[in-house]
């Protein structure tokens, strides 16, 4: 008799979660179940434009935006263990190289007006590179040091941004953006797709989903090889790492130079959306959102990420939609009790202390319980 | 000549609220290894009490600096208790991102309470002046200094001479050990934050100080002292001390003189020089001139 082959690699008669190989155990898309619901979703996500106002399909591509620069730090953060409130600092950058290669000049500000083709890659690689020429100094440091080397980054990059007046339009004025052309194809103009007349927001929304999707599988997939596992080596107990033979320095610099490319892309697209760039966006409070992003999301999970970011993104729309109910000033003068700006940073801030008290694996470990609670439904074992 | 003395009583001044500031994060950090980033909002509330109970009680300046002092302290005990107690034995970083959330609700706390207006504190410097060496120097720079210093040397004296102070020391040392010699641990966790929001308070009331008054967003000027920790070290109150008038006379001969002498590191570049400095100090020394050296084992 011969041994049993392992080759097959899903056994789904009645025991969908019994794996008989490493990488059917390690597939992004491990059971039948997500991969349905993967095409689901991404088909709903899909056909939201058409459905909706043109403010709605902008808040959702600002998801996706906030979503590749949240999948970056998670990389950081949560994968490396290497806690960074620098993130703000790297999307300034990622904005700047897509403006300065991709938008018009005008005036003193320089722009060369070349191809997304070109400014894309180059809006990632650019903080990347900054990133790997930061890292050696980052890497020295541990810890909460990391978290104010980062923070210090924040402070001298908005000063940089706000004197380097031809490259950034200089503070308070800003510059345009990069023109999202794609191989002579605008990104972001009115265009008829199998006569449904689309507006540019519906455009853009689509583009920025595809980058969207390629960045988070490449993120997945990059968490499944050997840099992702060293990557968690180095958070979990350094020391040990280093001892296992995980160069400290290779995978620091690695990790700081992948979230830049992210945090890149991410600034790139975001000045696009926002429309106008102005030196004070890229600020301490920016680094705050993307860091709730990773840890409202969940630490280590690319999921997460997209969760936390749908999240912090919505949050400001779902306060204006309740506060007709609320004691709550809608404007942002002085009366009622607080303003909506108000309410909505307070419950920002009120959401990061009690998710990280009460539920430290974020929305992410939320839908864990929710499913495992409903998997022996309506048993409680 | 005299602008020089002018522009070092000055970073005298200001670095005596970033010394101030930096013991207020070092005393968390050394009992709980949390850095509290929550402290600018402590500041920037703490000066909002000291303006309202001057204002409205017609209180003098001293004593509504201790009552907002005494306010405040019984705010950053209510906020360990409520928030960071339950994160002892988490990840530091956490604890640290629970502070961050802490940061913004309490900003936005502070921001409502003073409202559109300016904090005014009615203290008894203003924008009064005196004339020494022929150069002319704000009694404010001097009063900061001087409250700074007598504000930390107390705290020291408290930390090395008190009962209680000793049980502080003990926590930071070995909490395991401490427990194991009776001390209430978790009380000793409250008392430092509320001895840390006590001095934010005052940073706060000084800073607001010297006529002008300030705004919500002066909160950031707090962040500045996170330069100051890494530079003494994080569990350094001496190195706090000199780093933060380090720090402080930089910062301002930096205002004075940049613009005559580098033009083209651009205008306000005083505001970032204590993170440049930060940076500098951490590739020659990473845990800063007088930090203690982490030893990591396996």
């Amino acid at each position: 008799m011969s041994a049993p082959t392992l080759k097959s690699k899903r056994t789904t008669h009645g025991r969908p979660r019994l794996f008989t190989t490493y990488s059917g155990e390690m597939a992004i898309f491990n059971t039948r179940v997500k991969l349905v619901w993967a095409i689901v979703g991404g088909a709903v996500v899909l056909s939201l434009p058409f459905f909706f106002q043109r403010d709605i399909v902008a808040l959702i591509t600002t998801v996706f935006i906030y979503a590749i620069g949240g999948i970056g730090l998670n990389l950081l953060t949560g994968y490396a263990g290497q806690v960074s409130l620098g993130q703000a600092f790297f999307l300034g950058i990622g904005a700047y190289t897509a403006a300065v290669l991709g938008g018009e000049s005008k005036g003193d500000v320089i722009g060369l007006g070349w191809d997304m083709a070109i400014w894309l890659p180059l809006a990632g690689l650019v903080p990347a590179v900054i990133a790997l020429i930061l890292a050696p100094l980052a890497a020295r440091v541990r810890g909460l040091y990391l978290a104010i080397l980062t923070l210090g980054l924040v402070f001298i990059g908005e000063h940089i941004f706000k004197e380097a007046t031809p490259l950034t339009g200089g503070a308070g004025v800003g510059r345009a953006p990069a023109d999202p052309v794609l191989f002579g194809y605008d990104l972001f103009t009115d265009q008829e797709i199998f006569g449904v007349e689309l507006d540019r927001f519906s455009v853009f929304y689509f583009g920025c989903f595809v980058i969207f999707v390629v960045l988070a599988l490449l993120a997945r997939n990059f968490t499944r090889s050997r840099f992702g596992r060293s990557f968690a080596a180095v958070r979990d107990r350094d020391v040990a790492a280093e001892v296992m033979g995980v160069s400290l320095l290779k995978t620091k610099t690695l990790a700081f130079a992948v979230s830049s490319f992210y945090a890149g892309i991410a600034g790139a697209l975001l000045s696009i959306v926002i429309g106008r760039i102005s030196p004070e966006t890229w600020n301490f409070f920016l680094s705050i959102d993307f860091l709730a992003v990773v840890f409202i999301g969940g630490l280590a999970t690319i999921t997460g990420s997209i969760m936390g970011a749908i999240f912090v993104v919505m949050l400001p729309k779902l306060v204006n939609t309740l506060t007709g109910f609320l004691p709550i000033d809608p404007g942002v003068g002085q009366g009622g009790l607080l303003n909506v700006f108000e309410l909505q940073s307070i419950i920002f801030g009120v959401l990061i202390v009690v998710f990280l008290i009460a539920e430290p694996r974020g929305l992410y470990g939320l839908w864990i319980r929710l499913r495992n609670y409903f998997k022996a439904w309506p048993f409680s074992y | 000549m005299d602008e020089l003395l002018g522009s070092l009583v000055r970073g005298l001044g200001i670095g005596g609220l970033y010394a101030l500031l930096g013991v207020a994060f070092v005393i968390i950090y050394r009992a709980t290894g949390v850095i509290n980033f929550a402290t600018p909002a402590l500041m920037i509330l703490g000066a909002f009490f000291t303006g309202a109970f001057g204002n409205s009680l017609g209180l003098p300046f001293f004593l509504s600096v201790i009552l907002a002092m005494i306010v405040m302290a019984a705010i950053g005990m209510i906020t360990e208790r409520v928030a960071l107690r339950p994160m002892v034995g988490r990840p530091a970083f956490s604890a640290a991102t629970v502070t961050v959330g802490l940061f913004i609700v309490l900003l936005i706390l502070a921001g409502r309470l003073i409202g559109s207006e300016l904090v005014n504190v009615n203290d008894p410097f203003g924008l009064n002046t005196i004339e020494v060496l022929g150069s002319t120097l704000f009694t404010v720079d001097i009063g900061r200094l001087v409250i700074s210093m007598v504000a930390i040397a107390i705290v020291g004296i408290f930390l090395t001479r008190s009962r209680t102070g000793l049980a502080m020391r003990a926590t930071a040392f070995d909490q395991e050990t401490s427990l194991a010699q009776g001390i209430n641990v978790g009380r000793m966790f409250g008392l430092s934050w509320g001895i840390s929001a006590a001095m934010a308070a005052l940073a706060g009331a000084l800073l607001t100080a010297g006529g002008s008054g300030v705004e919500t967003t002066a909160a950031l000027v707090a962040l500045k002292a996170l330069p100051v920790i890494i530079l003494g070290g994080l569990d350094s109150i001496k190195g706090s001390i000199i780093a933060g008038l380090f720090i402080g006379i930089v910062e301002s001969l930096t205002r004075t003189y940049q613009p005559l002498y580098l033009p083209w590191l651009g205008a306000n570049f005083d505001i970032i020089v204590p993170y440049v400095i930060m940076i500098i100090v951490l590739m020659v020394r990473p845990y800063g001139l007088y930090g203690t050296k982490e030893v990591v084992r396996v």
